[in-house]
């Protein structure tokens, strides 16, 4: 058997195995050529920093789990580590597997800083979150990646009342990060049979600071941005700027048509509900986008393109509703919120879900864009915010 | 006979029945012997034009009739017809 130093060895391999510099790299990513690259590191080097879309294997997993990675044995991957000399050696390991065309990078991590490239620094949980969202880091589609992005994310709440109760509460619980909350009104003793996220105690407050302090009771990393104020044509758009996601939970036509109208020139997908007596409605509305891979649905204008005109449509204070029936259609306006969030399972865009309490049925229905539609059809003509009390002919506030 | 799904604001002309049946080869016959059978549901739901207003949508089976023939879209016995209109109550 040969006897080999250290530096023999490594130039053993290094005449079998081509080495790349990290400006190479960064240069052939600009290209469009895309190696896989893999970080061969230990866990605590990784958290420090790393090359960007790299993936992490582990030397002591890489042979173990780089098929996990990249199954082709013909495809381009680079490996580093911090100094170039790990992954020479693991390199030479995948050429043993049948990989052709690997790569380890001079210099390793080390190198890639030194050289000025862009360093991505992975966010962690902390030990405390980790344990309040356990359930959900172990849930395959969350993980930890999509708790931070729960904990980043951004969702604005039109109204505090039957929807947006058990929406904010449940919002809260899953680490929504910031939720935002537009209503003016004030907690009564009638909103008690079903706003679930007010109680005796608050009986007078505005219902933004009732909110406020349940939300974070239950959780209290959760920022809560109220505006205690209507919602207007002249302030929409700036309240709406920045939220990832609208939760429809208001009361009345202009407010929904405004909300509608708002949430598409910004471009925020709206989850939208409505309920009455024993039946609730939810969709969500989002904006076709091709550039981000969305293929989107219609709007509220495609399905209802006038208001019924004013009296046709009795209101919940005078018809009555079920108190458990916000109960469950905010939940799932919390549902799909999350879900376009994380990127997780189908939205409702397209379908709208129908909910019969008394009948314990649940619907869905196909929904389309109409071509004519004003807003987000083939011609639109409606291209900013119109005065909506005057559309609707009627008050969206007493 | 096909069923029709009755909204909540319109069950007080149903007497209370979430779905009916009722004969007809066509969304608008289906429509019109619903107001035969329940009077006061047309006024409801058609414009002075003869059109379903346009804060109501009537699905046949699961897609929108505007999308299909509208009024004229052929009905089979065992299709399903759900009126849906707008509702703007948010449980405040």
């Amino acid at each position: 058997m040969t006897r080999l130093t250290r530096d023999q060895l490594l130039n053993h391999i290094r005449a079998s195995v081509p080495e790349v510099t990290p400006a190479q790299v960064a240069e052939w990513r600009q290209q469009g050529r895309e190696p896989v690259v893999i970080d061969i590191r230990e866990r605590d080097e990784w958290i420090q920093g790393h090359v960007p879309d790299a993936w992490h294997l582990s030397r002591s997993f890489l042979e173990l789990q780089i098929e996990q990675v990249e199954p082709d044995r013909d495809a381009e991957i680079v490996l580093y580590c911090a100094g170039g000399v790990r992954s020479l050696l693991a390199a030479r390991n995948l050429q043993e597997m049948g990989y052709e065309q690997v790569y380890s990078m001079i210099g390793g991590f080390g190198g890639w800083k030194s050289a000025g490239l862009e360093v991505n620094v992975p966010r962690f949980l902390s030990p405390m979150q980790r344990e309040r969202y356990d359930r959900h880091i172990i849930l395959p589609g969350v993980g930890e990646a999509g708790q931070i992005a729960l904990l980043d994310s951004k969702v604005l709440l039109i109204g505090a009342g039957g929807l947006g109760s058990p929406a904010a509460l449940y919002l809260a619980a899953a680490g929504v990060g910031t939720i935002g909350i537009i209503d003016f009104d004030k907690v009564d003793r009638t909103n008690l049979q079903r706003q679930i996220l007010h109680g005796e105690a608050t009986i007078g407050q505005a219902k933004v600071e009732s909110a406020r302090q349940r939300i974070n009771d239950l959780n209290p990393e959760i920022k809560v941005i109220g505006h205690d104020c209507p919602l207007t044509s002249a302030n929409a758009l700036d309240i709406l700027r920045g939220y990832d996601v609208v939760l429809n939970g208001s009361d009345n036509f202009p407010t929904r048509y405004l909300v509608n109208d708002a949430c598409h020139l910004l471009r925020i997908p709206l989850v939208d509900a409505s309920i009455f007596m024993f039946e609730g409605q939810v969709t969500v509305y989002q904006r076709r986008d091709r550039a981000r891979g969305v293929e989107g649905g219609p709007c509220y204008r495609c399905l209802y393109p006038d208001p019924p005109p004013p009296g046709e449509v009795p209101s919940c204070a005078e018809a009555g509703v079920f108190g458990v029936l916000p109960g469950i259609i905010g939940s799932i306006q919390a549902v799909e919120a999350i879900k376009l969030i994380l990127g997780l399972g189908a939205p409702l865009v397209g379908r709208m879900l129908l909910y019969d309490a008394q009948d314990q049925s649940f619907r869905t229905l196909s929904i389309r864009r109409n071509p004519a539609c004003p807003l987000c059809g083939d011609h639109p003509t409606l291209t900013e915010l119109i005065d909506y009390e005057q559309f609707c002919g009627m008050p969206a506030h007493e | 006979m096909s069923t029709i799904y009755i909204p909540t604001p319109l069950r007080r002309l149903t007497i209370g029945q979430s779905k009916v049946t009722l004969e007809g080869e066509s969304v608008g016959a289906i429509l019109t012997a619903l107001d035969a059978a329940y009077p006061g549901i047309g006024e409801r739901l058609f414009d002075e034009q003869g059109q379903v207003k346009p804060f109501i949508n009537v699905f046949v089976n699961e897609d929108d009739m505007r999308t299909l023939q509208g009024l004229d879209t052929p009905v089979h016995p065992s299709d399903r017809i759900s009126i849906v209109p707008a509702m703007a109550g948010g449980g405040q």
